[in-house]
């Protein structure tokens, strides 16, 4: 589904990532674990679009075959090679004005962030429907004249934000503005507005952050169903060990910018290299629940 | 309690002095100076009985509870209804029949009056999108508004445009400069798109002013009095027309009256502006203006979301260009005249302050406060001089007692069924 | 082309970067602490010519002829009250709003800078202002008798001196002193300076009254070298600076005085070989130039955008 080879990232002179390779088969759910520091939410920002990466490749599979080069859809400098081969040039002219993250989602990646970030003075179901942006008839014109058009696509959207809301267990919040609502929900309104987007594959920062057991319980529930009823594939980034090694199909560790270990969780528990990098971790994952 | 009360107001009456002591005290006379000792003192006395006062107030409890309501509200004060207007529909047809008639009862002064006041509805209606919606913004909207009423000007010169092909001519101008100014200039963040839209607009303003052979420089272009069916309102007809009197006048009896002109420029403008109060109303709760707003709450939810946070940004952008061109148009017909003196930054400032008082994002506050902004001056003629002081204190307050407005904001509320 | 008018646009653009040099490095340095354009800055440096104005009449009514000891003291008071000016308006209208949205303090800086211009035009009064030719004469090379020369007059050499003074004084001050510490290490991470125990709050108010002083010397300096002004000086001049504040790399000092000198050159250059008239819309078009283009400037740093 997602295969990320050779990434690397410099910010000035600091090398936050090198070389970082790993793959998340379909319909999985894979977590990406590492101390603090070792450049998760890094990968995170150079899957989705939000850093550039220096080398390396991020390609997601295409539904009709192929795949998608990440980078490329971002804009990339242009090359004296372009001079000769007018597509390649136009390409890169179109991504250089154009491009951006949210290509990036338009292509199937959705994703949350560490710190919540909602449209917090707009309602919870205007949060879901500026989600479905992409998706709606946003001609001005059918819009003042209540065209046909314009009014089922409303429906459409308004039909899709109930589903998503009643599977999030939402649906009493509704018509509430977004910044009010408990943390709790917040974070679970942040995963059912990135489902809006109609991702194949979702990438969680950190989920379970701030989440008392039973809310994290919940979590827990809730990230199996996006796999198991809607079919989606699931890139996390989590501290909490007890969640990581329970729902993980599939667990990358990082350390200082580079793949350590990957592999099953039980493998993982047992290899010797992730102990070592761990070792005093165990104290601060219990901190944080 | 009194004793420490006296000792802040003096604590802060000593800065006080010597903020006002040199720059009021002693005024210029060419390369002498008049000494003026009683204004720095009497302001500064203002400044330490003021202090004074809310020290003394925050020390009893009802004090307290009066400093209270007027102690900062960060967040916005915000409810979710289904109704969508806060006037009953009664209320609105009542004011639109008033603001109808009333031309026929005021002198040309006043019209005039009107008439600005309505342009400026709708320049703080387009400001609104770009700022109150999406966040943006814009110190160089005035560029947008003298693209407006120099293409008509100049469109009437050149091409031969009239009033009526200038109002999409003029609009759709000033939308297309805002998009090719916007789309290289939308990428950067907040503080820079300010400053850049600033020296644009200030660009536009120097180039009408120097470029003597198109635009005619600081003496302007006249501009045509606008007609309606072939009539003219001048009691020649000047453009090939027909003066409206002689056509009306056999009809229903009416003769040629000065403020003709003026009636009729100010119920297109009021036409105009209903319109464009319904657009606006409506484009809130379209896709795109939820857009606009989710922008202005988090730019990169936005993104991760598959919004193109550029073509949304530029969106709102031109739009409310578009609208201040038509305001440009509008302007333009009524003066019969432009000139580069009615484009300067300060222009731009007054606009900012219509859409800031009236509260970021709210349109019945905008049409209020742009209304008000422009009558109240003329009815308080001896403060004017202290007009631009009092606009400039009303921004900064606003900003630090109620930064999202006086007025409570609506949200719609959806109705969602329960089950599938 | 003829050297002597390159020569003498040389000297004019130097002397024009200067100053825009000064001013920018208050806008450079509110930037860097707290990341907002302080807009009001203009109005300050124009404040800052009036004071100038009002000082050098006062001293001369007073009865004290010596130039020197005049202009002196004309530069001291000047640059204490425009700072006084300076850390009242991040008192009024900027500390009140820190933690609000971006928009609130530029807004509430627009509104101070409308404030600032109509208490000055109220109390002084809308006509032009001046000062008298305090300092005449000056120096040519060639200097006998030739029809082409450079022209130096005293008053340009003064200010380079003091510029380059005050400049050198303001580095020895952020790179030398515990002050200049705090100040830096507000810059650099201003949750981790409060923590560490710098009293971050006194640090923005000591950066303001740092930028409104060296805007006081640009406005002394400006004046004797001008000679006159009104209300609305601050406006342009301040867009200017700022945009040599972004030339030079906003949030750095020697970018803020790079920035200055190259505009100051450049704009020298433009109205002297291409076109007067336009000269301000070259300015403001390079300001837009570098914004779209480069927008860390000549010696800034690009910023990281934080996910």
């Amino acid at each position: 589904m997602l295969t990320v080879s050779e990434l690397s990232m410099r910010f000035g002179g600091i090398q936050a990532l090198k070389d970082v390779h790993f793959s998340v088969p379909e319909q999985s759910i894979t977590a990406l674990i590492g101390p603090n520091g070792a450049g998760k939410t890094t990968v995170f920002n150079c899957v989705t679009g939000f850093y550039r990466a220096t080398s390396g490749t991020i390609r997601l599979a295409a539904t009709e075959g192929g795949h998608y080069d990440l980078i490329k859809i971002l804009g990339t400098p242009f090359q004296s090679s372009d001079l000769l081969n007018p597509t390649a040039f136009a390409h890169r002219l179109y991504y250089k004005l154009f491009g951006g993250s949210h290509q990036v989602t338009r292509r199937g990646v959705a994703r949350t962030f560490q710190n919540v970030r909602l449209f917090r003075e707009m309602t919870v179901v205007e949060n879901l429907l500026v989600a479905q942006h992409q998706q709606l008839n946003r001609n001005v014109l059918a819009g003042l004249f209540n065209a046909k058009s314009y009014l089922t696509s409303e429906k459409r959207a308004l039909e899709k934000a109930r589903r998503w809301l009643n599977a999030f267990d939402l649906l009493d919040d509704a018509n509430r503005l977004a910044g009010e609502l408990p943390y709790g929900h917040q974070r679970r309104l942040e995963i059912a507005r990135a489902m809006c987007t109609d991702p194949r594959i979702i990438c969680l920062d950190e989920p379970a952050a701030g989440l008392n057991p039973n809310e994290t319980d919940e979590l827990n529930g809730l990230i199996r169903m996006l796999r198991d009823q809607h079919g989606v594939t699931v890139l996390l980034i989590e501290h909490d060990m007890s969640l990581v090694m329970d729902i993980s199909d599939h667990v990358v560790v990082l350390d200082h910018g580079e793949v350590i270990a990957s592999g099953d969780p039980w493998e993982i528990q047992n290899n010797p290299t992730v102990l070592e990098a761990y070792l005093g971790v165990e104290e601060e994952s219990g901190e944080t629940e | 309690m009194f004793i420490t009360a006296l000792k802040e107001a003096i604590f802060i009456g000593i800065p006080a002095l010597l903020l006002f002591g040199p720059v009021t005290g002693l005024i210029l006379n060419g390369y002498e100076i008049i000494v003026d000792w009683q204004r720095p003192i009497l302001l500064t006395l203002v400044v330490m009985v003021g202090r004074f006062l809310v020290s003394l107030g925050s020390s009893t409890e009802k004090g307290k509870h009066i400093l209270e309501s007027f102690s900062r509200k960060r967040s916005a004060n915000v409810s979710v209804s289904t109704t969508q207007t806060t006037l009953p529909p009664l209320a609105i047809a009542g004011i639109l029949c008033v603001a109808a008639l009333l031309p026929f009862f005021l002198g040309n002064y006043w019209l005039n009056v009107l008439i600005l006041a309505l342009i400026y509805v709708l320049l703080g209606l387009g400001l609104n999108i770009v700022v109150g919606l999406a966040g943006l913004l814009d110190l160089g909207f005035v560029a947008f508004y003298a693209v407006g009423a120099y293409g008509f000007a100049l469109g009437h010169e050149y091409l031969g445009l009239g009033f009526w092909t200038a109002i999409p001519f003029g609009a759709g101008l000033a939308a297309c400069f805002g998009a090719v100014l916007g789309f290289p200039v939308l990428r950067m963040h907040g503080d820079y798109l300010a400053i850049v839209t600033l020296g644009f607009g200030e660009i536009i303003r120097l180039v009408l002013n120097n470029w003597m052979s198109f635009t005619g420089g600081p003496n302007g272009v006249s501009a045509p009095l606008p007609t309606f069916f072939g009539m003219e309102f001048t009691s020649r007809a000047k453009q090939g027309g027909v003066p409206y009197h002689e056509v009306l006048g056999p009809i229903i009896g009416i003769d040629y009256s000065r403020s003709a002109r003026y009636i009729f420029v100010y119920l297109i403008l009021l036409i105009v502006v209903s319109l464009m109060v319904i657009f606006v109303v409506r484009l809130k709760n379209m896709p795109i203006g939820r857009a606009w707003e989710a922008l202005r709450e988090d730019e990169i939810a936005c993104r991760s979301l598959g919004i193109n946070h550029v073509t949304v940004k530029l969106s709102a952008f031109s739009m409310g260009a578009m609208v201040g061109g038509i305001g440009g148009v509008f302007f333009a017909a009524s003066q019969g005249f432009v000139n580069p003196t009615s484009f300067t930054f300060f222009e731009s400032a007054l606009i900012l302050a219509i859409v800031v008082l009236g509260g970021l994002g709210s349109t019945i506050g905008v049409i209020t406060a742009a209304v008000l902004l422009t009558i109240l001056p003329e009815l308080l003629r001896d403060f004017s001089d202290y007009r631009v002081l009092i606009f400039g204190l009303a921004m900064v307050m606003m900003m630090v007692w109620r930064p999202r407005g006086l007025l409570k904001i609506r949200r719609p509320a959806f109705k969602l069924g329960r089950s599938a | 082309m003829d050297p002597y008018i390159i020569g003498q646009q040389l000297v004019n653009g130097l002397i024009l970067g200067a100053i825009y040099g000064l001013i920018a490095i208050g806008y450079t340095m509110v930037y860097g602490i707290i990341g907002m354009i302080n807009f009001a800055h203009g109005e300050i440096y124009m404040i800052s010519a009036y004071l100038t104005a009002i000082f050098l009449a006062t001293l001369s009514m007073v009865g004290i002829d010596s130039v020197f000891f005049a202009l002196t003291l004309t530069l001291a008071l000047a640059i204490l009250f425009t700072g006084l000016y300076g850390w009242a308006v991040e008192r009024i209208a900027y500390r009140p709003l820190r933690g609000s949205t971006r928009l609130a303090p530029l807004i509430s800086a627009i509104g101070m800078s409308l404030v600032l211009q109509n208490y000055i035009r109220l109390s002084q009064g809308a006509r032009n202002q001046g000062v008298p030719a305090v300092m005449e004469g000056g120096f040519r090379i060639p200097p006998s008798g030739s029809e082409q020369f450079i022209q130096i007059t005293n008053i340009q050499l003064v200010i380079v001196v003091v510029a380059v003074l005050s400049m050198a004084a303001l580095t020895y001050i952020m790179q030398r002193t515990s002050l200049g510490r705090s100040c830096r290490a507000t810059q650099q991470d201003i949750v981790m300076a409060q923590l560490l125990g710098v009293n971050t709050d006194r640090i923005i108010s000591i950066v303001f009254v740092i930028g409104a002083s060296m805007g006081a010397v640009a406005g002394v300096l400006v004046s004797l070298n001008y000679g006159s002004f009104d209300f609305h000086v601050g406006f342009v001049t301040g867009i200017k600076a700022f945009t040599a504040a972004v030339l030079g790399g906003i949030g750095s000092l020697p970018g803020a005085m790079l920035g200055g000198v190259v505009l100051g050159l450049s704009e020298s250059f433009f109205s002297g070989f291409v076109n007067t008239d336009y000269k301000d819309v070259f300015a403001f078009s390079i300001l837009v130039l570098v914004l779209i283009f480069r927008p860390s400037g000549l010696l800034g740093t690009p910023e990281v955008e934080k996910v």
